[in-house]
């Protein structure tokens, strides 16, 4: 298949999901399980590849994705509150200090750019340290930012401990699949040009790579930049979807979830991280909240089902992934239709080859 | 004439920095008291890391939540036995637990890249806190009163529990009985041979399943006796309890120098009375940011921390 062919069929393939998309938005109604569902998995979707993108394929271990969102979720609220109703969310700060607002797209952009600057100037720090320190030391930050994002003294900003609100969501679950949709597309280019080849060569062998001319640390600088810029767009995104921003739910557990879901996708594929998010959201929000009720057969009840039983065989499932399928769902391969449609002509084609005896493996 | 004068006024500014340390202890010293106190309990469970890292190169993530486990366990078994039967049996069940967890998340992954097992560490964790979330129904649980250390005392005025004087005797005298243990007796040998060499200690006929065994045995059980100690302070436990003590326990062993038991020891002291100190000046905010920031300085400036040893990588 040549490649203005495949671009065909990806460009149509995309109009369909969105028509699609569009359509049962219609059919089910805005605020239907299926629609919230799909706005908060293709979220988590843009935020667990971000953390492959550092994890999988840079092999950097960081657990400060968390820090990263509440830079872009704070970003984006803070400037997109309308200026009629900052009194009421600022109610303890006066009204609060920031009086510019900006456009919603350009708020998240923004968001993104604040947590890559400041993934920029915690790089310069962390980046150094070698795989378990690193994870430590970005989990530190994530925590220090947490903390002085409640600060009193920066309440006219930040509001203090209190939540914000009051900020636009979406219309339409189409804005956030635009937008995942365009991070990604950047997310791939990114990984299969020479930066991202750099990349995995520092992941597979830091040595061998920086012999071959690669400039460490500013490698490693780079892609801790870049996952951070899309971790708080994510966060941005996020905080459009919960339409209220708090620190205090930026824990380190928030980190730990994300980073398991991209080990149930596997480890180094992006579309394995999408396909495990939707699957991780759709399962917990939705598929597997019977196990948080109890339930009765007749008389009987089910033993176990009960509030917090959802969590206990989620955390069975990945310990269970972790210990004995170690790639995930996907391992390092990448899902693509041109792959399923060469798997299906190649098949053929090897078999041609085989009848006629030889040819050269590939 | 000139010389009196200089001497009288060093000796009177010498006197008002004493005056004003002094003073300094006095209105801080509850929280002086706090900080001792917490910092011999971050102690104990810094031990349980030190020792795991220093063997296994793996920081083992739920340690904190064996901790946090440690007293639900005690919660639930003083519910059904005297406390005299159930303190001993939850030290019991939470080394049984360590040993469990040690067997089931980390030794398949001996082999593996170091990152599996980190992430196998995190996923127990997130285990753990489930489970005990589930067990609990998302209640916090009132931790038993352990009848002569939940006493009140007052010391120079400010009252405090008994468990505060007891404490740091009570942590030397583990630290001394554990760097006996590792000092002079034959699985103490075989441990600090593992922690220093371990693929040539396998070769050797040590047996590393049984050290590594006996390393989690250990860091549990003064994890648990941490717990008792720790929550009579703090009753009230939840699921995350383990979480943030925790955290401050790896990093008061980083500080110290990882693999170095004292060196965690006097770490956890540090970090648990600078950060009661910090509390007692009014930037409760910042009082656990203050334990990262401190993390992220020793690893920049002095990566090896108070007590560790230098170590390349080689290729």
């Amino acid at each position: 298949m040549d490649k203005k062919k495949q671009i065909i069929i990806s460009i149509v393939l995309i109009i369909a999901l969105f028509a699609g998309l569009w359509i049962t938005e219609r059919l089910v109604g805005t605020n239907s399980m299926l629609i919230v569902v799909l706005k908060k998995a293709v979220i988590y979707a843009l935020l667990v590849a971000s953390i492959n993108l550092l994890q999988g394929f840079s092999g950097l271990f960081s657990l400060g994705e968390a820090g990263f969102m509440l830079l872009g979720a704070y970003t984006y609220a803070i400037f997109t509150i309308p200026e009629a109703v900052k009194g009421n969310v600022y109610q303890y700060y006066n009204g609060g200090l920031i009086h510019v607002n900006l456009p919603v797209w350009l708020a998240l952009i923004l968001g993104g750019l604040v947590a890559a600057f400041f993934a920029f100037l915690i790089g310069f720090v962390v980046l150094k340290l070698k795989s378990d320190y690193l994870a430590i030391a970005t989990l530190g930050f994530a925590e220090i930012l947490r903390a002085v994002f409640q600060w009193d003294a920066l309440g006219g900003i930040t509001n203090g401990s209190n939540i914000l609100r009051s900020f636009p969501g979406f219309k339409s679950v189409l804005y956030p699949f635009v937008v995942v949709g365009l991070c990604m597309t950047a997310m791939m280019l990114l990984i299969n040009s020479s930066y991202g080849r750099a990349y995995k060569a520092i992941r597979d062998d830091e040595i061998a790579a920086e012999a071959m001319g690669i400039n460490l640390f500013k490698t490693k600088l780079q892609a801790f930049v870049i996952s951070s810029f899309f971790a708080g767009i994510g966060g941005g995104l996020l905080a459009m979807y919960q339409l209220t921003v708090k620190a205090s739910t930026f824990t380190s557990g928030l980190s730990d979830e994300l980073l398991l879901i991209a080990v149930i996708g596997g480890i180094g594929s992006m579309t394995g991280s999408v396909i495990a998010s939707f699957l991780y959201v759709a399962a917990n929000e939705w598929w597997l909240r019977f196990l948080d009720q109890p339930a009765f057969i007749g008389t009987f009840q089910v033993p176990l089902l009960r509030s917090g039983f959802r969590k206990v065989v989620f955390s069975v499932i990945i310990m269970v992934i972790v210990l004995f399928y170690q790639q995930g769902l996907m391992g390092t391969r990448e899902f693509s239709i041109v792959g399923i449609y060469e798997k299906l002509t190649g098949l053929k084609k090897k078999k041609k080859v085989k009848a006629s005896g030889g040819g050269t493996e590939k | 004439m000139k010389m009196v004068l200089t001497a009288f006024i060093g000796n009177a500014s010498f006197c008002s920095i004493f005056q004003s340390l002094a003073a300094f202890f006095k209105t801080n010293l509850p929280y002086i008291l706090a900080g001792i106190s917490v910092g011999g309990q971050y102690a104990l469970i810094a031990i349980g890391y030190t020792m795991v890292y220093g063997i296994l190169r793996l920081v083992n993530f739920a340690h904190g939540d064996v901790f946090m486990t440690a007293g639900l366990i005690c919660f639930y078994l003083s519910l059904v036995t005297p406390l005299y039967v159930s303190l001993p049996l939850t030290a019991a069940f939470t080394v049984l637990l360590g040993f469990t967890i040690e067997k089931v998340a980390y030794k398949p992954l001996r082999d593996a890249p170091r990152t599996s097992a980190m992430i196998s560490a995190l996923g127990m964790s997130y285990l753990i806190q489930n489970l005990a979330l589930y067990i609990t129904g998302g209640l916090s649980k009132q931790y038993p009163q352990i009848p002569f250390i939940s006493r009140s005392v007052t010391i120079a005025g400010a009252t405090t529990k008994m468990v505060t004087i007891i404490t740091p005797p009570l942590v030397i005298i583990l630290v001394a009985a554990l760097v006996a243990l590792i000092k002079y007796t034959k699985i103490g040998m075989a441990m600090r041979s593992v922690a220093d060499d371990f693929d040539t200690s396998r070769l050797m006929g040590i047996k590393i399943d049984k050290v590594i065994s006996m390393t989690f045995i250990i860091g549990t059980f003064l994890a648990s006796i941490g717990s008792m100690l720790y929550f009579t302070n703090y009753t009230a436990i939840v699921p995350t309890s383990g979480a943030m003590p925790g955290l401050k326990a790896f990093v008061a062993a980083v500080f110290g120098g990882i693999g170095s038991i004292p060196g965690a020891v006097i770490g956890a002291f540090i970090i648990g009375i600078c950060e009661n100190i910090i509390k007692g000046l009014g930037w409760t905010t910042f009082s656990d940011a203050f334990t990262f920031a401190l993390l992220i300085m020793v690893l920049i400036f002095m990566p090896s921390g108070l007590f560790g040893e230098k170590k390349t990588d080689k290729v």
